[in-house]
């Protein structure tokens, strides 16, 4: 986290091209619906981005966006139930609808995930040594004294001290911080193309948190993997991230550079997000501006943009159309708004109020009218409302 | 440990009496061995001779990682749990000790918000019946109640309509609102606030904290405001304590303690909070601390933070770290301002 290094600098504001040959994922209109007794959860509507060598791509959005759910079906990882429709190749391998035994090889030696909590992505029952060298030794012929070597030379990479006693621990004998970092050194094991954290380090504390950051730059260096960051927070991503895509009911709302999506936001979901956060560095005391309202339902969700009902910018094209991905500042630079140019120069404190109101209840089964009334009724009292303090 | 001294807070400039002092505050739970009979066989540390004063309308942020012991703090000064030794008074009446009905009485004036709001609301009742509880409880429903519960939704920005619905058919935010609601309806002088906003996403969680600035300015209410995340606590309080395996090791306010923070461990924690802000991201420069939280069964000697502590490690010499091993740090002002409890504190600006 000290100064970013070289690899990155090269890498950060890629230019513009979206040719096949440098992509190393390339996602394209991804789905993903669970079907439930009460119709068919679309967690995942249309997700598309490409992942370039040495890039990291932060993925935010808050929780029930479908940002987890993303990688889940990147990785084959979802349950059968699932329907997950469009397409994700790995270096022009298509791994959608691939048998088990097929994804077994991507996972680990092309593309490693790391899960948000580490005890439960370590396997109690087994020494952390055994189980790195396991992940050796499913993808390379190696002895099993190899495999503990290079397991133990892992752990020191990844900062463990005394790295040879440690080995012989279970998890429950790691911290927590310590338990993530053995969990990186797995997904490290076999050089992966490409890591994908979700989450990495949500459930650990702040001290730990930057512990386990520098880890996961140093993987990122040793293996020259690119990454997908996950994470709902949007201050991990401004130090990490090269990229970022906003997601929000299941689709992709803005993508940028790290610096577009800080500086220049061009969806008012964005806008709002930054603006509600407390931050360390304000120097003044000003109300935070938060997001009046909550996501939508993502069954049987109302045609239209699903953050109308909670956007200030809200007209009644907004209600009918949802927007495309558009270009904006640059080529590379899109969102999804029908107004993102009078976004330009905007503050979150133009747009949102500094408000204590809560949006008003969802219906218990909205039918689709009385879901209008209520969408209708939301955005009067944020109007009327908003004002009282 | 047990005699009350003079409390090494803040010199405060309000001439107001505070509402809640809590002196030399200590808090051990025992561990007991395994087998038939649980022998005692060491205790956990939670808190170690914390003092601290609230005066009325201000928050005081309480702030540490997970194990520091700020929880057990706020309930053992709320009484929920009984204090191994000192004092908290409340109005300068002593609370340790008091008869169940004594402290009934006393629970009309300090109020509690948990963490998790859905395990705090009971799903079986009605939202309306959930902020009536305490009023009934403390016969104070009669006739005038159904409007009161209405006036409350009302107040924290819920419909009050909705009243007879159940907890589960709010969203998060929501939920944590209907606890504020019921904490404020026995209209209390003191709300404990236990991480209030940590399971909420930040859109919603800018909401909350609106409000409860909002419910202090017209109420005049005084926060004790429990959390791990610097940058909600920096939002939100007036002053701060940082707590570091049951010890405050540095108390401030709030401008005070982000432009000049003397402990190696306000410091470290400061700079490890992420800025959402690319350009000064990249530019910081982190205090990295290493390992983790020692074991507050056997906590280190002398300056618990000293075996994580990057001063300890990279500048004291030899003789100089035998005084950390040694010798307890007290709270007090070295030349900064504000209390710090570290033999070598010394300001550095880490934002």
């Amino acid at each position: 986290m000290t100064a970013p290094d070289t690899d990155i600098s090269t890498s950060r504001n890629p230019s513009g091209g979206h040719s096949a040959d440098d992509a190393l994922l390339v996602i394209e209109n991804l789905s993903v619906g669970f079907p439930t007794e009460d119709g068919v959860v679309q967690a995942v509507r249309g997700v598309s981005y490409t992942l370039r060598p040495r890039e990291v791509l932060g993925i935010v959005g808050e929780s029930g966006s479908g940002k987890s759910v993303t990688s889940l079906a990147v990785m084959g990882l979802l349950p059968k139930s699932a329907r997950v429709g469009g397409s994700v190749r790995f270096r022009n391998d298509e791994l959608l609808g691939l048998s088990e035994t097929a994804l077994a090889k991507f996972r680990g030696e092309h593309v490693a995930m790391i899960f948000q909590d580490p005890m439960s992505s370590l396997n109690p029952v087994y020494t952390v040594g055994w189980q790195i060298a396991e992940a050796l030794r499913a993808h390379h012929e190696m002895s099993k004294d190899a495999a503990m070597a290079r397991a133990v030379e892992l752990l020191k990479t990844v900062g463990i001290p005394r790295a040879d006693e440690r080995a012989h621990n279970y998890p429950h004998e790691f911290s927590g911080g310590m338990r993530q970092r053995a969990v990186i050194a797995i997904a490290m094991a076999n050089d992966p193309d490409v890591i994908i954290a979700d989450e990495p380090t949500t459930a650990l504390d702040v001290t730990v948190q930057a512990q386990v950051l520098d880890t996961l730059t140093t993987a990122r260096q040793e293996t020259g993997a690119a990454m997908v960051l996950i994470t709902h927070d949007l201050g991990v991503v401004a130090g990490q991230a090269d990229r970022v895509l906003v997601m929000y009911a299941g689709k992709p709302v803005e993508i940028g550079t790290v610096d577009e999506i800080f500086y220049t936001p061009r969806m008012p979901y964005t806008l709002g997000l930054l603006g509600s956060l407390p931050r360390l560095d304000a120097t003044d005391t000003e109300r935070l501006t938060p997001i009046v309202g909550s996501p939508p339902s993502l069954i049987n969700l109302l045609p239209g943009c699903p953050f109308a009902p909670r956007c200030p910018l809200r007209q009644p094209i907004c209600d009918v159309e949802e927007p495309e991905l558009r270009p904006t500042t640059s080529a590379t630079h899109v969102a999804a708004c029908h107004f993102s140019e009078q976004l330009e120069g905007k503050k979150p404190s133009d747009l949102f109020q500094a408000t204590s109101a809560d949006d008003v209840l969802p219906d218990a089964e909205p039918s689709e009218q009385q879901a209008r009334d209520v969408r209708g009724e939301a955005a009067a009292e944020q109007l009327s409302g908003g004002g009282q303090q | 440990m047990t005699t009350v001294q003079s409390a090494p807070t803040l010199p405060s400039s309000e001439p107001a009496r505070p509402v809640l002092e809590v002196h030399n505050l200590v808090k051990h739970f025992p561990v007991r061995s395994h087998g038939l009979i649980r022998r005692k066989v060491g205790d956990v540390h939670a808190v170690c001779d914390v003092s601290f004063d609230l005066y009325p309308g201000e928050t005081l942020g309480l702030v540490g990682e997970s194990g520091c012991g700020k929880t057990t703090t706020s309930r053992v000064v709320l009484n929920l749990q009984p204090a191994t030794s000192g004092t908290v008074l409340f109005d300068g009446r002593e609370i340790s000790g008091l008869k169940q009905s004594e402290m009934r009485r006393l629970r009309r004036e300090m109020q509690i918000v948990f963490q998790d709001p859905y395990a705090s609301l009971d799903p079986r009742m009605p939202v309306n019946e959930i902020v009536a509880e305490p009023l009934r409880i403390h016969g104070r429903y009669e006739k005038s109640g159904r409007r009161k519960v209405a006036e409350l939704l009302r107040t924290v920005g819920l419909n009050p309509e909705h009243g007879n619905r159940y907890a589960h058919e709010f969203s998060g935010g929501q939920r944590q609102r209907i606890g504020i609601a019921r904490a404020l309806a026995l209209e209390p002088r003191v709300l404990i606030l236990d991480e209030p906003v940590s399971a909420l996403d930040v859109s919603i969680q800018a909401g909350v904290l609106n409000l409860l600035e909002e419910l202090q300015d017209r109420l005049g209410l005084a926060y004790l405001f429990v959390a791990h995340d610097l940058s909600v606590v920096k939002h939100i309080s007036d002053r701060i304590a940082v707590m570091y395996l049951g010890r405050i090791v540095e108390m401030a306010t709030r401008d005070q303690l982000f432009a000049s923070p003397a402990h190696p461990y306000t410091q470290a924690l400061i700079s490890a909070i992420p800025i959402p802000d690319p350009v000064k991201e990249r530019a910081r420069n982190r205090i990295v601390v290493t390992g983790d939280v020692p074991s507050p069964i056997d906590p280190p000697s002398g300056c618990r933070f000293r075996t994580r502590c990057p001063k300890f490690a990279n500048q004291l010499s030899n003789a100089e770290q035998q005084r950390c091993i040694e010798e307890i740090p007290g709270l007090i002002d070295h030349g900064q301002g504000h209390p710090a409890a570290c033999h070598y504190a010394e300001v550095v600006n880490v934002l």
